[in-house]
């Protein structure tokens, strides 16, 4: 469904130059869910930018959907990939009410039934009718997130990329949202790649996992293996020893 | 009773249509304009200067403002004549409220014209930035160099005086401040989360311009353009005083003025009222632009 091979992003700030992503490759098969952790700053958002065409990339091969993606995508190219931003509280237009959010990227593939299939989105991510005509500032954070992911899947795309969609939000809502991106991937028979620098969301939601460092990958293990410790790269055991926290020592 | 449910229909937060939603925000934006003193006073202001001149004709009571009655020329103020007569006889209380409909066409043309054009040149250069921003903004500081009474008088010699050459004028001078506040609110929010997923929807490039970047640079624009108001009116009044603007025997506020210039210290009302018109509309524009920028500061309203 996805594969990157060779991928590199450089980003120009004035005079320097920044290897954010640097030779990554993978492939995810369809209705697969692949994760990608790393600390801040490893280049795992970037990757999954790249793949949305937000940021321009080199590579030998960038495919989506089984075609290679063009550097200008098209209208038909952008309805297989949707997006789901890491701030509810910044992804939303603030002068636009839930309704106008949702239709807009039905009005703009021209597709028929609109006010229905709002309604349908709306309840899929489980918002109320009332909500339907709030503006984002009515909405609490996990709400704001409800409409972001009801917004990446009203077109039914076949794969969603996540951008840390819960690090935002505080722990009970966290939790909501992951359960509802579970049941969501599996009704809409999703591929979809989840970024997160925590490595316990990482587990619950995905089958693999990349582990990123420094804008290079370091290895790619199951959710069992990430479980179980069972992996290759000190890296990555480092990664696992801070995730389980503070130890005291006697 | 009734006024109660329509409060609670308009500030529900669960409204049942985009329409209820939409008239909520204006009520909810309405009030805080009433609530906000300096605001309701430039309110009012403007509204009475949009009344007289819908209304100049009622007002004046039958008088003609370009009626000239020589007999009673520099006329001191009285019942027949509220604000005297100039020297031509003519009723300044007419000439001052059909003024104000040159006035409010002036300011409205401009309107009319810097807006879009500020806004296109601004959100086009700040969405696509390089090359094209620079060039757009060279163009944009190239119009900001040119002293405006000094475009303005050169228009004049060179279309005729006039209202419409006025307004060219005073356009062409006016747009390039709107320019770059779209261009540096557009450049906060192009690469935001919001744009970037309308991007990602397949949205096309104007389709993100106009529906999704064009309503945030508004507020501040129409604030800038309410605060305008007061030079533009200023502007056109010195037009009018120079001669360049609304032609005799139109009745403009400048022109006015300066003809009410030779007799100042005898007959103080040939040029003093209009002068105090100009004072207390661009006065209201000022507050009114002040009290909006309060209204539609995010930061202010909780």
């Amino acid at each position: 469904m996805i594969a990157i091979d060779g991928l590199d992003v450089t980003f120009h700030v004035k005079n320097r130059e920044i290897r954010a992503v640097q030779g990554v490759s993978f492939e995810v098969a369809a209705g697969e869910s692949f994760g990608i952790v790393g600390e801040s700053g490893s280049g795992k958002s970037t990757v999954l930018k790249a793949i949305a065409g937000l940021v321009p990339s080199i590579s030998r091969r960038l495919e989506v959907d089984g075609q290679e993606a063009a550097a200008r995508r098209s209208r038909a190219d952008r309805r297989k990939l949707q997006f789901v931003f890491q701030d509810p509280y910044a992804s939303l237009h603030p002068r636009k009410t839930v309704d106008d959010i949702l239709r807009e990227p039905l009005e703009i593939h021209r597709e028929s039934d609109i006010d229905a299939r709002v309604g349908r989105a709306l309840s899929d991510v489980g918002l109320l009718p009332i909500h339907r005509y709030r503006f984002p500032h009515q909405l609490s954070g996990g709400q704001r997130q409800r409409v972001a992911i009801a917004r990446a899947l009203i077109l039914a795309p076949p794969i969603l990329l996540l951008d840390e969609p819960t690090s935002a939000l505080d722990v009970s809502v966290q939790a909501e949202i992951l359960n509802l991106l579970k049941r969501l991937r599996a009704s809409y028979s999703l591929t979809s790649i989840l970024v997160s620098h925590d490595l316990a969301v990482v587990a619950h939601l995905c089958d693999r996992i990349a582990i990123m460092q420094f804008g290079k990958l370091i290895e790619i293990v199951t959710a069992e293996q990430l479980r179980d410790g069972d992996v290759g790269a000190d890296y990555t055991r480092k990664l696992l020893a801070a995730s389980r926290g503070f130890t005291r020592v006697a | 009773m009734a006024s109660q449910s329509l409060r609670q229909w308009l500030l529900t937060d669960a409204p049942a249509s985009r329409r209820q939603a939409v008239l909520g925000g204006t009520y909810r934006g309405l009030t805080s304009i009433l609530r906000n003193p300096t605001a309701m006073a430039g309110l009012v202001i403007v509204t009475i200067l949009v009344l007289m001149a819908i209304f100049a004709p009622l007002f004046a009571m039958g008088k003609d403002p370009i009626a000239q009655d020589l007999a009673v020329r520099l006329a001191a103020p009285s019942a027949e004549h509220w604000f005297g007569t100039d020297e031509l006889g003519r009723d300044i209380f007419a000439r001052t409220l059909y003024g104000a409909q040159v006035t409010l066409t002036i300011v409205a043309l401009v309107s009319v014209v810097v807006v879009p054009i500020g806004l296109a040149v601004g959100t086009v250069a700040g969405y696509f930035g390089g090359w094209v921003d620079a060039v757009l903004m060279r163009i944009t500081d190239i119009f900001l160099a040119f002293p405006r009474l000094v475009l303005a008088l050169a228009f004049a010699a060179a279309l005729g005086p006039g209202i419409e050459n006025a307004v060219i004028a005073i356009s062409l001078t006016a747009w390039p401040a709107y320019a770059r506040i779209a261009r540096s609110e557009t450049m906060a929010i192009a690469q935001s989360d919001f744009i970037q997923s309308v991007v990602l929807q397949g949205a096309s490039t104007w389709r993100i311009l106009f529906r999704h970047v064009v309503p945030l640079c508004l507020s501040s624009v129409i604030v800038r353009l309410t605060l305008d108001m007061a030079g533009i009116i200023l502007t056109a009044a010195g037009l009018g005083f120079l001669g360049l603007g609304a032609q005799p025997p139109t009745a403009e506020w400048g022109a006015m003025v300066s003809s009410g210039r030779d007799v100042i210290l005898d007959q103080w009302w040939v040029a003093t009222i209009p002068g105090v018109a100009i004072f207390i509309v661009s006065l209201g524009f000022n507050l009114l632009g002040d009290g909006l920028r309060d209204v539609f500061d995010p930061k202010a309203s909780s």
